[in-house]
């Protein structure tokens, strides 16, 4: 118990100071996206996020890495309230997103899912055809009027999902007839359709063999022109490849944060080393 | 860039209140589903709770010679237009009984007749207005009344509506279900035992699996043609006896025992087997000591709901003759016999009113056996389900 | 009464000969044992298999001696066949105890022996099966052996009532000739079934999808045992509140909209079935709503669906095969279903669409023909059967396409989808 208080102080000594921009990496873009503060959330009586305090910016790509069970697919859940499918979930603090607090009673999550998706770790595509999984979502949101208008919004979410060369000749067979790589940007294609500012990840290559993921890194290396993306990942190389900015989680606290180069050459903190130099995970 | 928060939630408000709609309009369909039960339970008990109460009145008898030769000779003539046919019946016999009897007289409770006891009830009745004149006189001096119905438990059926009783149908339920469960338990618990633990996987075991789910979903009434046919007219089995209508019950239950003897079969971890194979039991010795004793509750549970299933079952009961005229108890299983759904189906035909009620009385007592098996099911479940 | 003297005496020796077999096989075992030689089994293993060895054939021959009886109509006198079968007893049970050697696998017999009965227990339900198929095929062969097919199945014209002249050799005696044409009887059966899958389809599955996806926890628990209640109340009582409550109603009902309907309507027992079907709709629906994947919900509140949208476009459809499996297996209940109809429809074939007439249908007729004082050989009690071989290759084939539409549903969710 004591080890544990002392771990904890060090490690909020050397918590990223909350306003305060990280290291900048020099090409990246700093605008604000998602601002988070003194986030905590409990799953019924245990605390699963201790006050979290993060800036997430736009257009970039920011990973969160800690061993699992540290609470990162939860703080991403949090992000577009995907926890609210959880009985018994609580969460307190806020999370900003452009001048709202998202976790407003006013704030109707519905909304807030649009402007911020999310992929799965588990591609699931929609028992639907290929066509369908893509165009449906834009047409129920009003984004689409005619079929030609239709027809070239899923070409290019397809396109942007680097998927089209590959379904082009059959749009109209069921979304799981895809490989699992395919499916996965099947559904990323299904989240940029709906043209939303933020797409969470939740680990999304963790299904897919290697080939796979490599061609759904350098598909988030592309969306990021036009995406902020947060990505769950503990695979490290995989942070160290597509991340321009790092959160290294623990036992439900954010230990530290950075930008990734710094991150993976000279962490502050001893716990993020120990992490990112195979001591534990 | 996408649209603001308000733009969404502009677009979403009609969206929302399609989804709200959804989610009322489902609930009032689970609210109107139970509505069902509930009406239904209501008109049951207020059509069958009056048949546990009868009329009875106080009757000065006489027994004279003549009575001993005609009841209704006992009695006052205006009285006894309201007693029980059956009463009058019964005189000249306890005359006959017991002969000191001839020349005294006392005053008793009797049955009195269903036009009379609906009276009472405040049902339509076929009293003339004397009658009714009489009976109110009668009920205002407490002599007439209704009491708990005994006859109603201790009789079988009868032309006449407040002498019948379901204890025929009732014994011939007890009968039919021995013979059901003396048939389908152990060949239903054999067959699964056979294919949860001893069938290769081959075309045999999947026609026979096949064939079980099927059988279970074939309707009640073609199991009645294939009694009629092979156990009456073929093997000869009496007609309208428990026997054959214990056999054809058997034949229908046997798919409920099956399944939930493979469920619990199932349920049994195979560590268990490992472990009993490991100290060298054969295949037959790790079922019948290891398996079979810890699959038992279910296999219990399955056939107590499968024995409340038969219980209710009436259209092949029909087929094989089972819906005779039975006034007398009787333990037989080879003896024209009817079981309680039986008895209510005769009932329910009967045109005169007072018998609607007794219909609605046996409903509510074969309800409340299959409440009563399907209650123990559940607790027995309930008391033995063991997580692995 | 005789034969059911010599049954008891026969079963008597039976008892006394297998525990004569059962004490001597054990003894002889014993004695082996005690004198030092290895045995493969144990004692009571082998008083067992004597016991089985004696017992087994005598019942092969009783049983087979009953069946030559009955099916041969051989005229075998009782008291011969059971002394033979007690002396075949006699005769394995000395050779059983022949047997009891220290070489010889008793267990292993014995366990044979065990698996046999249990393959011959699974086979009852196949012969059950077949049982049903020959009563009703053989039976309905001999029906279209004196009237045509043909007209069985496009006549309009249901009317019985001279067959029974017929059968008495008095044909052309009662007026108008017999004629079963089925049609009017198979409308009247679709009328109330379509009728009930009206009240029970929508009910069913809203209330499953109430109960899976917006329910609280405790109300789902307790309203799906409380749902099933309605399917396992008798059908009997049924019939007895749709003849009794419901049809008075619609009488009622109709007539103050100045509609004219017979208390016999088909609506009242379509209703009624409509209502003790809703709980296989909705356990059923409920079952396979709740078993597409969560991820499916999640994807589509991700991308900003409404929780009814993502119900109506991606769990409905996804489930779709098991609900029209669910509904399939309860058309095919709904039309083989009886009580509800004897007690509540009408008896008179009735070709008509007007749901407030009265009617009658398939299972109705079959009860008419097969109740009553009628002769066995009438061309009327010959046609039940006729019906109950259409009704079974209706249902059965329901059964059937329910069965593979719900493996093919399980076969795409329970793997992996990658």
């Amino acid at each position: 118990m004591n080890i544990h208080v002392a771990e904890r102080s060090t490690a909020s000594m050397s918590r990223h100071e909350p306003g305060q921009p990280v290291t900048r990496n020099s090409e990246a873009n700093h605008e604000l996206s998602i601002r988070v503060r003194d986030l905590s959330l409990w799953y019924g009586e245990s605390q699963a996020l201790k006050n979290l305090n993060i800036d997430l910016y736009q257009k970039n790509v920011t990973a969160l890495i800690g061993p699992s069970g540290c609470g990162k697919s939860t703080f991403l859940r949090c992000l577009n309230r995907m926890n609210d499918l959880i009985p018994g979930v609580r969460v307190e603090g806020l999370v900003e997103m452009d001048g709202r607090d998202i976790n407003a009673r006013k704030m109707d999550e519905v909304a807030l899912r649009r402007r911020v998706g999310m992929v799965f770790q588990k591609p699931n595509p929609f028992p639907k055809s290929i066509y369908e999984n893509i165009a449906y979502a834009p047409r129920m949101h009003d984004l689409v009027g005619r079929k030609a208008e239709q027809d070239e919004l899923v070409e290019r979410a397809l396109r942007d999902a680097g998927l089209w060369e590959e379904v082009k000749d059959k749009l109209h067979q069921p979304g799981t007839s895809l490989s699992g790589g395919q499916q996965q940007r099947l559904c990323i294609a299904r989240a940029i359709a709906v043209q939303p500012d933020v797409i969470l990840m939740d680990e999304p290559t963790s299904a897919l063999d290697p080939i796979s993921t490599a061609t759904i890194e350098d598909l988030m290396d592309k969306l990021k022109r036009q995406f902020t993306i947060v990505t769950v990942t503990h695979n490290m190389q995989q942070a160290a490849r597509v991340a321009d900015y790092t959160a290294f989680f623990h036992l439900g606290e954010i230990i530290e944060y950075n930008d990734t180069k710094t991150m993976f050459s000279n962490p502050a903190t001893k716990k993020a080393e120990d992490y990112i130099t195979g001591r534990y995970g | 860039m996408s649209q603001s928060f308000d733009a969404i939630s502009a677009q979403l408000r009609k969206r929302h209140r399609r989804s709200a709609r959804l989610k009322w309009t489902s609930m009032g369909a689970l609210g109107l589903a139970g509505l069902f039960l509930v009406l239904f339970f209501a008109d049951m008990l207020s059509k069958g709770l009056p048949a546990f109460q009868q009329a009875y009145m106080q009757v000065e008898l006489e027994y004279s010679e003549e009575a001993s030769r005609m009841g209704r000779a006992a009695m006052d003539p205006e009285v006894a237009r309201l007693v029980s046919r059956t009463f009058e019946r019964v005189i000249p016999r306890m005359i006959r009984n017991d002969p000191d009897l001839l020349g005294t007289s006392e005053t008793r409770w009797v049955l009195a007749n269903s036009q009379v006891d609906q009276y009472l009830k405040g049902h339509a009745s076929k009293l003339r207005d004397n009658e009714r004149a009489v009976v109110d006189e009668l009920a205002e001096e407490g002599r007439v009344a209704l009491r708990f119905n005994t006859t109603f438990f201790s009789r079988g059926d009868s032309k006449m509506a407040e002498s019948s009783g379901i204890l025929a149908a009732a014994v011939g339920t007890v009968m039919t279900m021995l013979v059901t469960l003396a048939i389908s338990f152990p060949i239903g618990v054999m067959t699964a035992v056979y294919l949860e633990e001893f069938a290769p996987d081959n075309r045999l075991t999947q026609l026979i699996e096949i064939n079980i789910n099927n059988l279970a979903a074939i309707p009640s009434i073609l199991f009645g043609l294939l009694g009629l046919a092979i156990f009456i007219n073929f093997f000869g089995v009496p007609r309208s006896s428990p026997l054959v209508g214990g056999m054809t019950l058997a034949l229908m239950t046997l798919p409920v025992i099956i399944i939930a003897t493979r469920t619990a079969l199932r349920s049994v971890p195979d560590s268990i087997r490992h472990a009993a194979f490991g100290v060298g039991c054969s295949r037959w010795q790790v079922v019948r000591d290891h398996v079979l004793p810890l699959a038992m509750p279910g296999i219990m549970t399955g056939s107590i709901i499968g024995l409340a299933q038969a219980m209710g079952e009436t259209a092949p009961l029909i087929i094989v003759g089972m819906v005779a005229f039975i006034p007398d108890v009787s333990a037989s299983f080879t003896q024209a016999a009817t079981v309680l759904p039986a008895q209510i189906f005769t009932w329910a035909g009967e045109p005169e009113r007072a018998f609607v009620e007794k219909t609605a009385g046996g409903i509510l007592v074969l309800l409340a056996i299959l409440i009563f098996l399907n209650a123990s099911a559940v607790i027995l479940r309930k008391k033995f389900e063991r997580r692995w | 009464m005789q034969t059911n003297h010599l049954l008891t005496l026969f079963i008597g020796g039976l008892l006394l000969l297998g525990l004569l077999a059962f004490v001597l096989g054990r003894a002889k075992a014993a004695r082996v044992r005690a004198s030092g030689q290895a045995m493969y089994a144990q004692p009571d293993q082998y008083a067992w298999f004597t016991v089985i060895s004696s017992a087994g054939p005598a019942l092969l021959v009783g049983a087979a001696g009953a069946f030559v009886m009955l099916l041969l109509g051989a005229d075998i006198p009782v008291f011969l066949l059971l002394a033979a079968s007690l002396a075949v007893a006699a005769v394995g049970a000395i050779v059983g105890l022949a047997c009891v050697r220290p070489e010889f696998h008793a267990r292993q017999a014995i366990e044979r022996v065990i698996r046999w009965l249990l393959v011959g227990a699974a086979l009852i339900s196949i012969f059950t099966t077949f049982g049903i198929l020959f009563s009703i095929v053989f039976e309905a062969l001999r029906f279209f052996q004196m009237h045509s097919f043909w007209e069985f199945v496009t006549g309009t014209v249901w009317n019985p009532g001279a067959s029974f002249l017929a059968a008495a050799g008095r044909a052309g005696e009662g007026g108008s000739a017999a004629q079963f044409g089925s049609v009017p009887l198979f409308a009247g059966t679709f009328m109330i079934t379509a009728i009930a899958m009206l009240v029970a389809i929508p009910i069913g599955l809203l209330a499953a999808i109430y109960m899976s996806e917006f329910a609280p926890q405790r109300v789902r628990t307790l309203a799906k045992p409380t749902l099933e209640v309605l399917a396992g109340i008798p059908t009997v009582v049924y019939g007895f509140f749709a003849a009794i409550t419901v049809a008075p109603i619609v009488v009622n009902v109709a007539g103050f909209f100045g509609l004219d309907a017979s208390f016999n309507n088909a609506v009242a027992p379509g209703v009624v079935m409509g209502i003790m079907i809703i709980p296989f709709i909705s356990s059923l629906s409920d079952d396979v709503i709740n078993s597409v994947p969560d991820s499916m919900r999640q994807g589509s509140l991700a991308l900003g669906m409404t929780q009814a949208e993502t119900i109506r476009d991606v769990v409905i459809p996804a489930a779709l095969p098991g609900i029209i499996s669910a509904s399939l297996l309860a058309v095919s209940r709904a039309l083989g279903e009886t009580m509800i109809v004897v007690m509540a429809a009408g008896m008179r074939p009735n070709l008509t669409a007007n749901p407030l007439e009265d009617m009658t249908t398939v299972t109705v007729r079959i009860v008419a023909a097969l109740t009553g004082d009628l002769e066995f050989e009438s061309a009327e009690t010959l046609s039940a059967f006729a019906l109950g071989l259409v009704l079974f290759a209706v249902t059965l084939s329901l059964n059937l396409v329910s069965v593979l539409m719900i493996r093919r549903f399980r076969a795409k969710y329970r793997v992996n989808n990658l």
